[in-house]
């Protein structure tokens, strides 16, 4: 069975490993870096990007992931995660991963009262192209991403979900809602 | 790829309110009365900061009647930093309410910090956009203030003291009367509705999944890491800390500990490291000694 760490430093990390048990694969709560040697993949929550990338710069996930993700270890982050994998944060200087050629722009909705929900159609996951509720919460954009990147949904002519070989960033949050089409996408993608 | 009217988008769902919720988990929330103190918060790793014009102790220490912070602090507190924004309004003060949603602020407490406006009513959170968080001691003004529309609990402790007991006593509180209604039968939970005085239907929605519908953080009385982590460790899935930090001698070093805490909450080794030499704690004041008229947490009904 696949198994799939979830960050536990701050965040939804309990529905992702939820979603990841409902989709038949098991779930890690990852604090230290020796817990990334056990997982096939790696899944960073919603939650503060600041609080999250801190805590992973003071406690050495920033090098042990980064590690990980050399020796092919599959991420996937929504929400806060997708912030982390960003190349370039405009505006900000906060620690990250850096490791998804795209830039984003944080709370570029607005504040939580502009929070919402929509219906959006995710394709090139499933064997056919299906729709999601998708809940943007103090949501980031993705302003821009290098051509070798796959978009795999968007809202209103932004990418939401997007893909670049062994990762997976979502603006939204999969793990709020029933569908857990793109966490069976992922421990697909973190065990090939 | 599909494209939504920009009028489509469904704003302020329950699921969005309570996500932002979810999103806070197993994090510090920090009492902040002005910029610096807010990006103090926010460089030790906060996930959220509350503004307010005093932080508890000291609005204890200077009696009177205790209001909304002027919109002009909550700015400039909104602008110093880039994470969620909290402020609190005064228990039934709708008004109140309503100013702090047009001011964009991101969680509204409807606090027992301030003094009551109301003495029989609590707000119509349902009727408003922002998500609420609210105070209880026990699980039946739980599920009061969820019945009127809260997306998040908070234990509320005895605030401004520096002292958990209360916050531990609340939880415990909490969680026993959960676990009670997991093994009542069906036909004892509407006597048990009217007893604990909480609505019949999240009475039997928490008999059946044996927690909250909405997330439950701890407050009230957090100064040491091990605190937190304590409040963690029996259940809280986050912490506010208020008068803890900046009544503390060092409150860079001691954010960034009870922050680093609630993280590593369930590894002894981590929070001895995290918990040395932080400097003197605010020294607080112990509720048993409290008389019965400053005593905050009885607000609420």
């Amino acid at each position: 069975m696949a198994v799939i760490g979830v960050l536990a430093f701050q965040g939804d990390f309990a529905r992702h490993a939820e979603a990841v048990s409902r989709v038949g694969a098991e779930a890690l709560l990852v604090r230290r870096p020796e817990e990334l040697d056990a997982i096939d993949g790696l899944i960073i929550p919603g939650g503060e990007s600041t609080t999250i990338g801190m805590l992973m710069d003071r406690f050495g996930l920033m090098e042990a992931v980064h590690a990980r993700l050399a020796e092919g270890m599959a991420l996937f982050g929504t929400c806060a995660g997708a912030i982390l994998m960003a190349r370039d944060i405009e505006n900000s200087t906060q620690p990250r991963l850096g490791v998804l050629p795209m830039t984003v722009r944080r709370n570029a909705y607005g504040r939580q009262i502009e929070s919402f929900e929509a219906s959006i159609r995710v394709d090139g996951v499933a064997s056919e192209p299906f729709d999601v509720t998708a809940v943007f919460i103090r949501a980031p954009l993705i302003t821009a991403a290098a051509p070798e990147v796959t978009v795999l949904a968007a809202f209103e002519s932004s990418p939401v979900v997007v893909q670049h070989g062994r990762l997976l960033a979502a603006t939204f949050h999969p793990e709020l809602t029933e569908n857990f089409a793109i966490h069976r996408h992922f421990v697909a993608m973190a065990v090939t | 790829m599909s494209e939504l009217l920009w009028s489509q988008r469904q704003k302020s769902t329950w699921r969005t309110k309570v996500g932002l919720a979810e999103m806070l988990k197993g994090g510090v929330i920090m009492d902040v009365v002005d910029e610096e103190q807010a990006r103090i918060a926010a460089d030790a790793g906060a996930q959220a900061v509350m503004a307010l014009e005093r932080v508890p102790a000291d609005i204890r220490a200077a009696g009177g009647v205790a209001r909304m912070s002027d919109p002009k602090m909550i700015e400039s507190i909104q602008k110093a930093v880039t994470i969620p924004v909290m402020a609190k309004c005064r228990i039934g003060h709708f008004v109140e309410a309503q100013i702090l949603q047009a001011l964009g602020v991101d969680f509204i407490d409807e606090s027992e910090v301030l003094t009551p406006a109301d003495d029989r009513f609590h707000v119509d959170k349902h009727d408003f956009r922002v998500p609420f968080v609210c105070g209880c001691r026990d699980l039946g003004e739980a599920l009061r203030r969820i019945g009127e529309g809260a997306a998040m609990i908070r234990t509320k402790g005895e605030a401004g003291t520096g002292d958990v007991v209360e916050a531990v006593r609340h939880l415990r509180t909490v969680h026993d009367a959960i676990r009670r209604l997991q093994s009542l039968p069906k036909e004892e939970l509407m006597t048990e509705a009217k007893e604990l005085g909480a609505p019949y239907d999240l009475v039997v929605e928490v008999a059946q999944t044996g927690k909250l519908p909405v997330p439950n953080f701890s407050a009230g009385g957090v100064a040491t890491p091990a605190d937190a982590a304590l409040m963690v460790q029996l259940g809280a899935e986050a912490v506010f800390v208020g008068s803890g930090i900046f009544k503390s001698d060092d409150p860079a070093k001691r954010a960034r500990a009870v922050v680093d805490a609630v993280a590593y909450y369930n590894d002894p080794d981590k929070l001895a490291k995290i918990s040395y030499d932080l400097g003197a704690p605010m020294s607080g004041i112990s509720t048993a000694a409290m008389h019965d008229q400053d005593r905050i947490a009885v607000r609420g009904w």
